[in-house]
């Protein structure tokens, strides 16, 4: 398929003085509990291996102190790992010195925060062109880049506002169009739209898989919010205690939890809602006499079919062939578990 | 044995005489060694400060009551601070007292210069390396606690009487604030803001610059305003090892109990230190407006 864009490898990180020695200990199987009660060390990340394929939006999900926020700042190399090797397009991340880390930061990866990390005292054009300032773009051409991004975002008319005039949603605007004027092609999003209400942050997700779309970055996004983690993620992956438990597409996420961590995590889903037809579909190519409903459709859509019919439907695709059928019967098994 | 317990084990009185005579003896051979070489560099300091008071001085009083009031003004934004600024101004010169005034003001204004010259780079060294915050914090808390007469000492010593030595006391005193406060005031920095900063690529002086002083600049403002106030707090000691200025005459009032002279001296340095320190403090606050959340 894809090609991989970043590869993570046997990567530990222990925060503490003798962290070194103490990645033998968790390599025997010490774990975050434990090293912390006997030794004194907070385990961040235990032996993550997680291969992300370009162009994909690739969710990590965990509650905190999970360290989904210290995995993401190993991309980028905002934190030093204890132990292992982090790859973008096979150049090992780890290794740079001073100054590639520097050049690499500026034009390979761009970060989203929070709590947006916006500079207070500049105002919204000249945010954006941070990076671009940063790596020395010359004023004018900055500032054509900059109104770009401030236009596709749908910030026209407040470039020269600075960010505390700004609602918390637009200020997260600026901090996406601050990562896009850079023309990364890694996206970085800590938490990025998790200190926003409902309504914005809803708003937020639909414009970033619009604007992905087009862009089609690389992007790595952090959340413990599973509704948009299901939204938004190619892959999910969820970090409990500083392990990864399990990564996957959404549905198989779903419908087959790797433990309990991910069962208790994933039990208060609408799954009807999430789950699209075509992952529970009986995908033989034979329809049945029943209505049509799309493959992407969620099952939730087709429900008051089903229900009106009462009987087996046939699942086409986008071209509208017949690719298999659906029952009442899978729907119901299903929901049942939910 | 209870003799032990009532009376220190003092060393003996021999042997503190020899300690002190030997220290003395010591300092003073420096001092005749080099105290004329180090009195050269501060040559440079000396010219302009005289030079300063002189322009102060021999400038018709009208112009500099003029250029005066508009810095007060563009500092503050105060009609009410120039105005009252220009009664005081007035009241000090129809007292006879303009000279002096000129002279503080010029000796006030170097050791500011030079506090803040010294001081913020010091304040961004100790604010990057707990190393150097736990070296200099110490010697702050000496500077500010230890009485000045037992530093003067010294100085007069190396340097004599006069304007210089008087110039180093004051910047003593009042240097340390302004150190504490750009090392807090970076140290305050948001710490997402930085690593936002970091994050795009930022190398340290980029950091520095962009991030870390715009955003300590209200807070170092108001290290600069405490450093006014502190050098003000000085003059009266600074005039007794030869410093010019509105404190010789309160000292001379001190010494033959002029109760009037002392008053209306010491109310001339109370109307300098009010100016200076509304001017300073609202022109710190504007540079914080961003802070605000002024919604337009």
């Amino acid at each position: 398929m894809s090609k991989v864009k970043i590869k993570i490898q046997k990567l530990y990180k222990i925060f503490g003085s003798k962290a070194k020695e103490m990645t033998q200990e968790v390599k025997k199987g010490v774990d975050k509990d434990e090293l912390l009660a006997k030794y004194n060390h907070v385990l961040g990340l235990d032996n993550i291996n997680l291969d992300i394929e370009e162009q994909t939006i690739q969710v990590v999900m965990g509650l905190s102190g999970s360290g989904k926020s210290t995995l993401i700042r190993h991309i980028n190399r905002l934190i030093e790992p204890t132990e292992g090797v982090v790859l973008v397009d096979n150049q090992d991340v780890t290794k740079l010195d001073k100054n590639e880390l520097l050049d690499f930061r500026r034009t390979r990866t761009g970060m989203v925060f929070q709590r947006f990390g916006l500079f207070p005292h500049q105002n919204i054009i000249d945010n954006v062109q941070l990076g671009l300032s940063i790596k020395g773009v010359e004023k004018a051409e900055a500032n054509e880049t900059a109104m770009f991004w401030i236009d596709k975002v749908g910030l026209n008319g407040f470039e020269y506002k600075f960010p505390n005039q700004l609602s918390g949603g637009m200020q997260q605007r600026v901090g996406l169009a601050r990562a896009l004027a850079n023309d990364p092609d890694i996206l970085l999003m800590d938490e990025a739209f998790s200190a926003l209400d409902p309504l914005i942050r809803s708003d937020m997700q639909d414009q970033l898989l619009e604007l992905q779309k087009n862009l089609k970055k690389t992007i790595m996004f952090i959340t413990h919010d599973l509704d948009e983690a299901l939204k938004l993620g190619d892959q999910i992956a969820i970090l409990n205690g500083g392990k990864l438990v399990q990564n996957g597409k959404p549905e198989e996420i779903l419908l087959n939890p790797a433990d309990d961590y991910v069962t208790k995590f994933v039990q208060d889903v609408n799954r009807a809602k999430v789950l699209k037809v075509k992952s529970i579909m009986i995908s033989n190519g034979q329809g049945t006499e029943g209505p049509k409903v799309n493959m992407n459709d969620s099952i939730e859509s087709c429900l008051p079919i089903i229900l009106d019919t009462r009987s087996s439907l046939s699942v086409v695709d986008d071209q509208n062939n017949i690719v298999g059928s659906i029952s009442d019967k899978e729907v119901a098994s299903i929901l049942r578990n939910n | 044995m209870i003799e032990f317990f009532t009376t220190f084990p003092e060393m003996s009185k021999a042997g503190l005489r020899l300690f002190k005579k030997t220290v003395d003896g010591a300092y003073r051979n420096f001092s005749r060694e080099y105290g004329d070489a180090i009195e050269s560099i501060f040559d440079p300091i000396l010219y302009f400060l005289v030079w300063f008071e002189k322009l102060l001085q021999n400038s018709p009083w009208p112009i500099v009551i003029l250029v005066f009031l508009v810095l007060i003004y563009f500092g503050s934004r105060s009609i009410y601070l120039t105005i009252g600024s220009f009664v005081a101004l007035i009241l000090i010169g129809y007292f006879g007292m303009w000279e002096d005034t000129m002279s503080t003001v010029s000796i006030i204004g170097v050791c500011t210069f030079i506090s803040i010259g010294l001081g913020i780079p010091i304040g961004i060294l100790m604010s990057g390396s707990d190393r150097a915050r736990s070296l200099v914090s110490p010697v702050l808390d000496i500077m500010q606690t230890m009485p000045s007469f037992v530093y003067l000492i010294p100085v007069v010593m190396l340097l004599g009487i006069g304007k210089i030595p008087g110039l180093l006391a004051v910047v003593i005193y009042a240097i340390p604030p302004i150190i504490r406060l750009t090392d807090l005031g970076i140290r305050e920095v948001d710490k997402e803001v930085l690593e936002a900063a970091d994050a795009f690529g930022a190398n340290r002086r980029q950091k520095l610059f962009r991030v870390q002083l715009p955003l300590a600049l209200p807070t170092i403002f108001a290290g600069i305003n405490q450093t006014i106030m502190m050098a003000l707090a000085m003059v009266v000691i600074a005039s007794m090892i030869g410093v010019k200025g509105l404190g010789q005459p309160v000292l001379k009032a001190i010494a033959n109990q002029y109760f009037t002279m002392g008053l209306l001296n010491g109310l001339a340095i109370v109307a300098l230190a009010i100016i200076f320190d509304r001017v300073s403090q609202s022109y710190g606050k504007r540079l914080q407006q961003h802070r605000a959340g002024s919604r337009e």
